[in-house]
């Protein structure tokens, strides 16, 4: 079909199949859009978007903004109830729970970015790797990675973890060990429609490298979507830390970690505040990015998109 | 491609997934930065030279990998998982002690998650994008966001410690014996016995640990639901059901309905297998005798044969759990079976 027909049958879904590609820079953008668009199509996404920015103005400015020391102990004062000088109470060693609640960002935010960006890095390149070079070394990889993927995560994770001992870091690889997988394969899936389309036979023929087609061909175009999955999946990342710091494989104390901080106020649960404030600030982060992803995700989907305030893609 | 024919393909296509399996516990086993013997048998038994011996060569330490990887392989299938260091019990009897606990636990939540979930799925695609669509999927997606170990321990502190409405955690009543019966699970087998107190019992103390830990999938089930409807309703089908004019509460459930289900069986069966997932925390703050808190206890005792012997016993349950759905949609669903 030619360029001129589809541009003007846009209504007809039939003339999107043999639509031109659109370019690898308008492709990038467009993501920017629809996430723009995301965020402003509910009150519910734009309500998320606040709570992650307030987020993460408090990991980067925590001491700044926050007064007061998250380790600094006061034994006079143990498991004071919330009062002015204490907004959120203080735990069993008499510490400032919304301080280390806020500090606790600092640690557990940084901590589902980084395993998802490395976990992302990774199975991105396992897959296109298996995807470009396909035969054996593809069918090796994926069996690896299906293996991988018939743990179930937590269970894995918590085995890494114990036989490497306790720890942030030990945790995070246990982490990025279980995940990398699910990026792979999308990229590998991704690598391979896209290595067929026009373009890319269209570079080669005009003599393009391997290097170049892999670089400025395959890739723009294939990455986008494992991007936005892994953006995603930063809530189910931040969750997975703070279960193997409630089980005690994550961070080493006194280090205010969320999951740590919910396992030591079980067992003061009377005095609810010590556990209740760090599992709200888990709640608050990780149900706006699921709220955020979920938005961006129905609007993705050319079935289940809506019309309203969304335009059909060119 | 007949169903036998479809059945016996995914089963043969367990075994390169279970070799896998196999393979990557066994890695992990290696990989630790700590010498195998003190962390297989205990640091007091490492001082016994006989004892050592005798499990170098049972697990074949003083071979090369591979070889060592068979042995690991030859003691697998005949049972043997390691003697656990706390207990010095065999790991498999542990986990045949504790698997029923876990079948009953997970069962009752995917049936509450899987009936909540898909009428709350069904109400947010008809009323797609209304404010009650948005509020259900905030609601369902709170299920996923709250840390299930807090949601738990709330959920103990109120309904039984304040309000006294739930038994204390446990699976039964300190007073009551459990049910000696064929299938493990105290609920079948109270009724098999005819035994209505331990029936009743079991079915109390069930009762919220098995909410709390359908809340996790319900926000799973419910979204999946939606789209599946919403695809549903973008059928040329239903076009033509609208077209001869059909009341929408007939296209909605004659025609909607029963093709949207197809997708929503499976996730309820894969989510199935993720309970096991929510379970390790659930299990653990409801004293509930599964194999999520056998599985915490080891992890956090460092008893590392019990922790690869339940990590490889949940991943087959897991694996198996996705054969039964495979095989599910293969009969529901006779075009896949062709692919």
């Amino acid at each position: 079909m030619t360029e001129g027909v589809s541009d003007k049958t846009t209504y007809n879904n039939k003339s999107r199949v043999g639509r031109r590609e659109p370019s690898s820079r308008f492709r990038r953008w467009q993501f920017v859009r629809d996430f723009m668009i995301a965020v402003r199509y509910t009150l519910a996404s734009t309500i998320s978007v606040l709570v992650i920015v307030g987020w993460l103005c408090t990991v980067v400015a925590a001491p700044v903004l926050v007064p007061g020391d998250p380790t600094s102990q006061d034994l006079d004062a143990r498991l004071s109830a919330p009062s002015i000088s204490h907004p959120f109470g203080t735990d069993q060693l008499g510490r400032d729970v919304l301080t280390r609640v806020l500090y606790g960002g600092r640690t557990s935010i940084p901590l589902g970015i980084g395993v998802v960006t490395v976990a992302a890095v990774l199975g991105t390149l396992i897959g296109s790797v298996a995807g470009y070079m396909g035969g054996a070394i593809d069918e090796v990889l994926m069996r690896i990675a299906d293996a991988v993927l018939s743990f179930p995560s937590i269970v894995l994770a918590m085995a890494l973890a114990a036989a490497l001992g306790p720890g942030l870091s030990h945790s995070m690889v246990a982490i990025v060990f279980v995940w990398w997988p699910r990026y792979s394969r999308l990229m590998r899936g991704m690598v391979l429609s896209v290595k067929q389309k026009e373009f890319v036979v269209g570079a080669r023929a005009v003599g393009a490298s391997e290097k170049r087609i892999i670089m400025y061909h395959i890739w723009p175009n294939a990455f986008p979507p494992v991007l936005i999955n892994a953006t995603l999946d930063i809530g189910r990342g931040i969750m997975m830390g703070a279960w193997l710091g409630f089980l005690g494989l994550g961070a080493v104390p006194p280090t205010p970690e969320w999951g740590s901080m919910v396992a030591s106020g079980a067992k003061v649960f009377q005095q609810w505040w010590v556990s209740t404030f760090p599992s709200l600030a888990i709640l608050s982060i990780v149900l706006s990015l699921n709220i955020l992803g979920d938005t961006i995700r129905d609007l993705n989907d050319p079935r289940t998109r809506t019309l309203r305030g969304m335009r059909t893609r060119e | 491609m007949t169903l036998q024919v479809y059945i016996a393909r995914r089963v043969l296509l367990l075994l390169p997934t279970l070799f896998g399996i196999t393979l990557i516990t066994f890695v992990v086993s290696h990989a630790m930065p700590v010498d195998p013997v003190v962390a297989f048998i205990g640091d007091k038994a490492a001082g016994n030279p006989e004892i050592v011996q005798a499990f170098r060569e049972k697990w074949g330490l003083d071979k090369s990998l591979p070889q060592q990887y068979l042995a690991y392989v030859r003691n697998l299938l005949r049972g043997d998982l390691g003697v656990s260091l706390r207990s010095q019990r065999a790991v498999l009897e542990s986990i045949k002690d504790h698997f029923p606990a876990t079948i009953e636990l997970a069962t009752a939540s995917a049936l509450i998650s899987g009936v909540l979930g898909i009428s709350l799925g069904i109400v947010a695609a008809i009323w797609r994008d209304s404010f009650l669509d948005q509020i259900l999927r905030v609601f369902s997606l709170f299920g996923t966001s709250t840390p299930v170990f807090w949601l738990a321990l709330t959920a103990i502190t109120i309904f039984y410690g304040k309000l006294g409405w739930a038994p204390p955690p446990g699976r039964l009543d300190v007073l009551l014996t459990a049910p000696a019966g064929p299938s493990g699970s105290y609920i079948l087998d109270s009724l098999l016995h005819r035994d209505f107190a331990v029936f009743i019992d079991a079915v109390k103390h069930l009762l919220l640990p098995s909410i709390v830990l359908a809340s996790y999938a319900l926000g799973l089930i419910t979204r999946v639901t939606r789209s599946a409807v919403l695809d549903a309703m973008d059928e040329d089908y239903v076009r033509t059901a609208r077209a001869k004019g059909l009341t929408e509460r007939a296209v909605v459930y004659i025609h909607v309905l029963r093709n949207a289900l197809i997708p929503v069986i499976t996730v309820v069966g894969l989510v199935y297998g993720g309970l096991m997932e929510g379970a390790v925390l659930t299990e653990t703050i409801f004293s509930w005798p599964g194999m999520g808190r056998y599985a915490y206890q080891a992890a956090s005792d460092l008893d590392f044969p019990a922790i690869m012997g339940v990590t490889l016993a949940i991943s087959v349950i897991y694996v198996i759990t996705n054969l039964i759905v495979d095989i599910l949609y293969g009969f529901i669903d006779p075009r896949i079976r062709v692919t």
